[in-house]
């Protein structure tokens, strides 16, 4: 007993004094931090449609390694994305560049709400100009017995 | 046995529904009384014998019956009650057969509560959901069957996916697959309404009230669905716009387009021709949905094993219902005619700029979804769409519909006032740039997108109230304050209660996005880490055994000025049969923010890798997609759906010939 | 009138889309590279550690890059395809271990049998990436100049070895 409670007594402090606050997982946080927001915009290319920041899959682990060596280089982001441009294509990225085939993509929102505004607009002030619907007299009178509370008469 | 007696049931259910299609279309197109009754019978059968396969499906899996095929890929004996109930739709052909049921469901829904329709409308109601039947009892039979046996069977099955076995599945697909079937029943009303080449006010009561009802159902489904992989997944995402989420999230930007419209419709008689197009794209999406998630054409998380058969069986389906209801729209709707006129500032012209912007929203999530397709279709290159081209083509679109919200309800009908609509709206506009100017730093710091945010949803919330004041002071119940709420339509609180589910969702959004913070840090036992205001400290792991799993579990002791908030249980879990790893997160949810706690890999014998997230506000999402739905179905149980159900028909002739 | 049949006509337009789409795989990646020069690489070689071996040495030669990996099911489908092609003598074949451990990539070699004049031993991946590799097995065939004139993604088969690698071959050893 006394020799249980002297190993315990020996344990406490050192686990006083390990106690701390817990280290960022990764070596260099502002880097990491860096890394994973650009990863965040590229795809994993082995996955069924995740975020390289996301993904598990080996090679994602693999391609975050490079953009953190490229950024401990020194490279910038666009050079990061470029380096991946080359060797993967366009569909790495899940913000699709600018570019002539995708002109109709990123202005295609614009263009469609900016057509259906017109086309709105247009119908609308060409009904302004449209005659409000006649009634008949039968109609009218039909109308009239059914607003002093009778039985409207059949047609 | 069983499963052949359910195979059995299927293949009546189609000539049952056979039957109720043409009875009802043919015996419509000429006024045939007793083809016409003969409807609701052949409806309610196919129900049955839907049900009864159904049935005969789920006592394979409760029952461990491996010999069927589907069941061996999808269950496991070891697999919990529940989850064995779950696995039915787990697969391609079980999810078919759920979505048959839910049509079936709706179907003899229709049967029960229409009575006061005239018969020649009920019967091509009818008639069109049971072709739509027919085409997918078709698909299941030829290329999805669920009943085809294995031999020789396996002793055991390869269980659910991990990711599956959650009480979200149980409630995700049936909420989800209600809402993408119900809006048949609007595409049936108007379809009918372009085949007798009528269509009125009344068309649009009757409408109504089944369209917000899968409305309500479709707002669930997506909800449970983002709030599902936000605990599941493991980093509290909610939304990755992914393609089989924008399949569900297209027939909801239309169908909330559909309600609007035909509040229009029934009230002022104008918009036809846009809400029976609204009608048909909604159920478009909603079988485009269909094809993309079990044709293969585009990757997905979500997506099923596919086939290229089920592929061009579906997009033929599609061509065929679509096409035809395009085609009939081509013919048919110049004569349905305009409605009542109005001015450039008026209700009407709000709404129908209400429809502009969802459906170009709708529009937009389409053409971006489709546009790799496109691209590598034609041979221009393999490009991909995510988040980031959805995040900043969205909530522009969106923004002036929110600020809409706040004016239309008091725009007048027909002609409306702008002095008199900004006095009366000048409180809520104080008010909204007031929480634009000041909450922003309630939460530590000013941003210009969360000002934004914060500011429209103020203002939907703040013209909501000022609504809703003039509505009881205007109310003609008495003098009373109870005599005048009670006086209010049910309907009128449906939509008060709705836009302010948007308000509070966009709170959310926008206080997620702009206030979350996260730590991912390298944690020995006593270890702590402060985030958002709150410490967690990593007390270690101990090994845990779960019926079909064994796991890590970390105990998180969480802490706020040093008093206990609560305790969280990450866990790091191994299903056996499949091997599959699985990161089960711990969250405390609040009514201002979630504590989530994400268990990552152990780096050394008691050093873990944990990932701590502070969400603020985060619930609001899904508390605010909730209130939406409570408000939609307030409004779907509007006395006057129900009183018209005791009124004769006849009256509804007359109002109909023009 | 024109404005009822707009629905219409764009639906039609996505049913062909989509009817196209059906026949393409949306998760295969093409290549940047067709058209550019090889990266450049100087690697160890598998067999023997101490000799590297770089594409500079192929200048001047028509050649097959083969990605492998002993933990690859696929690879095992084409290896009959790779010896056969290398038995034919047509074009030399070298093989790239792909994040693999020497003694695993040797033991399979010697199992299955060898196709290639010699294998690149690529431990970390990093030549993989700078081929755009992402999924093993992935094969090239570089010109005499050293540029990447074709890439085959997932195993070859006979089918495609005889229309279009064999065919590209000839091409290129005439140019």
């Amino acid at each position: 007993m006394p020799r249980l409670a002297a190993l315990l007594l020996l344990l406490l402090p050192a686990t006083w004094v390990a106690a701390k606050e817990a280290a960022p997982a990764a070596p260099d946080p502002v880097l990491e931090h860096r890394m994973m927001a650009l990863a965040e915009e590229l795809r994993c290319l082995v996955c069924q449609n995740q975020t390289l920041a996301d993904s598990n899959a080996p090679l994602a682990e693999d391609l975050r390694n490079q953009i953190r060596e490229q950024m401990r280089k020194g490279n910038s982001d666009r050079e990061v994305v470029d380096f991946l441009v080359a060797r993967y294509g366009d569909f790495v990225l899940y913000r699709p560049p600018l570019k002539a085939t995708t002109f109709l993509l990123w202005f295609g929102p614009l263009l469609l709400l900016a057509l259906g505004f017109a086309v709105l607009l247009r119908r609308l002030l060409r009904r302004r100009q449209s005659k409000e619907i006649e009634m008949s007299a039968a109609d009218r009178r039909r109308a009239e017995a059914l607003l002093a509370g009778g039985e409207a008469e059949p047609r | 046995m069983i499963p052949e007696i359910g195979q059995l049931a299927l293949a009546l259910a189609l000539s049952l529904a056979l039957a109720q299609s043409l009875l009802g279309l043919l015996g419509a197109a000429r006024g045939e009384f007793v083809w016409m009754s003969a409807t609701r019978p052949a409806a309610r059968g196919q129900f049955v014998f839907v049900a009864f396969a159904f049935g005969c499906l789920t006592y394979s899996f409760i029952a461990n019956d491996f010999t069927v095929a589907y069941v061996a890929s999808n269950s496991n004996s070891a697999l919990p009650l529940p989850y064995r109930v779950a696995g039915v739709w787990g697969g391609h052909e079980g999810s078919m057969l759920l979505w048959v049921l839910m049509l079936s469901v709706w179907t003899f829904a229709v049967t029960l509560f229409s009575r006061h329709l005239p018969q020649e409308m009920v019967a091509r109601v009818l008639g069109v959901m049971g072709l739509v039947s027919v085409g997918f009892l078709l698909f299941i039979l030829f290329t999805s069957n669920p009943f085809l046996r294995l031999f020789p069977a396996p002793p055991d099955g390869r269980d659910l996916n991990p990711l599956l076995q959650d009480p979200g599945m149980v409630l995700h697909p049936p909420m989800l697959y209600m809402g993408y079937v119900g809006f048949s029943i609007a595409f049936a009303f108007a379809v009918a309404a372009l085949l007798s080449g009528r269509l009125d006010a009344a068309w649009a009561r009757w409408s109504r009230p089944w369209t917000t009802a899968a409305w309500c159902f479709l707002t669930v489904g997506i909800a449970l669905g983002s709030g599902w992989a936000y605990y599941e997944l493991g980093w509290g995402g909610w939304w990755f716009w992914d393609p089989v989420e924008n399949a569900s999230f297209m027939p909801w930007l239309t169908g909330t387009a559909l309600i609007h419209s035909l509040a229009v419709t029934e009230k002022r008689g104008a918009f036809r021709s846009w809400t029976v197009l609204l009608a048909i794209l909604a159920f478009a999406l909603s079988l485009l949905g269909t094809f993309l998630v079990r044709s293969g054409v585009l990757t997905s998380v979500h997506a099923f094993a596919t086939d290229p058969t089920r592929g061009i069986f579906i997009l033929a389906l599609l061509a065929l219902v679509i096409g035809g209801s395009l085609l009939l729209y081509v013919w048919r709707a110049p004569k349905i005619g305009l409605g009542g006129g109005f001015e450039p500032l008026s209700r009407e012209s709000m709404l129908l700029a209400n429809n502009v912007m969802f459906a170009s929203a709708a529009g937009s999530v389409l053409l971006g979804t489709l546009y790799p397709l496109a691209l590598d279709a034609s041979g221009l290159g393999k490009i991909s769409v995510g988040p980031p081209y959805f995040d900043t083509v969205f909530f522009p679109l969106m923004a002036p519909a929110l600020f809409l919200m706040g004016v239309g309800p008091l725009a007048r009908w027909k002609k409306a006032s702008l002095p008199d609509l900004a006095a009366r709206l000048r409180w809520a506009l104080a008010a909204s740039l007031l929480a634009a100017l000041v909450l922003p730093f309630a939460m530590g710091r000013w941003g210009a997108a969360v000002a934004l945010g914060l500011m429209l949803a103020t203002w939907v919330a703040a013209s909501g109230f000022v609504q809703l004041y003039e509505k009881v002071r205007n109310a003609s119940g008495g003098a009373s304050a109870w005599a005048r709420l009670s006086s209010v339509p049910r309907a009128t609180y449906g939509m008060l209660l709705a836009h302010f589910g948007v308000a509070v969702f966009v709170v959310g959004v926008t206080m997620v996005k702009g206030y979350e913070s996260e730590k991912d840090v390298r944690m020995e036992p006593g270890d702590t880490v402060e985030a958002g205001g709150y410490t967690f400290r990593f007390d270690g792991v101990r090994d845990v055994k779960g019926p079909n799993y064994v796991a890590g579990r970390a105990r998180i002791p969480v802490t706020r000025n040093g008093k206990l908030v609560t305790t969280l249980y990450p866990e790091k879990r191994i299903y056996t049969v499949q091997n599959m790893p699985m990161t089960e997160a711990a969250i405390d949810p609040g009514f201002t923010r979630d504590l989530y706690v994400s268990l990552g890999d152990a780096v050394s014998d008691s050093a873990w890798v944990v990932r701590v997230y502070h969400k603020p506000f985060v619930d609001w999402i899904w508390g605010g997609c909730l209130i939406m739905a409570l408000g939609g179905a307030l409004a779907a149980s509007d006395r006057r759906y129900r009183l018209a159900a005791q009124r004769a028909p006849e009256q509804y002739a007359v109002a109909a010939a023009r | 009138m024109t404005r009822f049949a707009l629905p219409l006509a764009i639906f039609v337009v996505l049913l062909v889309l989509l009817g196209i789409g059906l026949k393409l795989d949306p998760r295969e990646v093409p290549s940047p590279l067709i058209g550019k020069p090889a990266p450049h690489f100087e690697l160890p070689e598998l067999h023997q550690a101490a000799k590297t071996f770089s594409e500079r040495d192929m200048l001047g030669k028509v050649w097959v890059l083969n990605v492998w990996a002993s933990w690859c099911v696929s690879c095992r489908e084409e290896h009959p395809v790779l010896l056969d092609l290398a038995a034919s003598g047509a074009v030399p074949i070298y093989g790239l271990n792909y994040k693999d451990k020497r003694e695993d990539g040797l033991a399979w070699l010697r199992g299955m049998g060898d196709p290639y004049r010699l294998s690149i031993y690529d431990f970390d991946g990093r030549v993989g990436i700078d081929y755009g590799v992402y999924g093993v097995p992935e094969t090239y065939v570089i010109d005499k100049a050293g540029v990447i004139r074709y890439k085959r993604i997932g195993p070859l088969t006979p089918q495609i070895v005889k229309e279009k690698v064999l065919p590209l071959v000839q091409e290129l050893d005439r140019a």
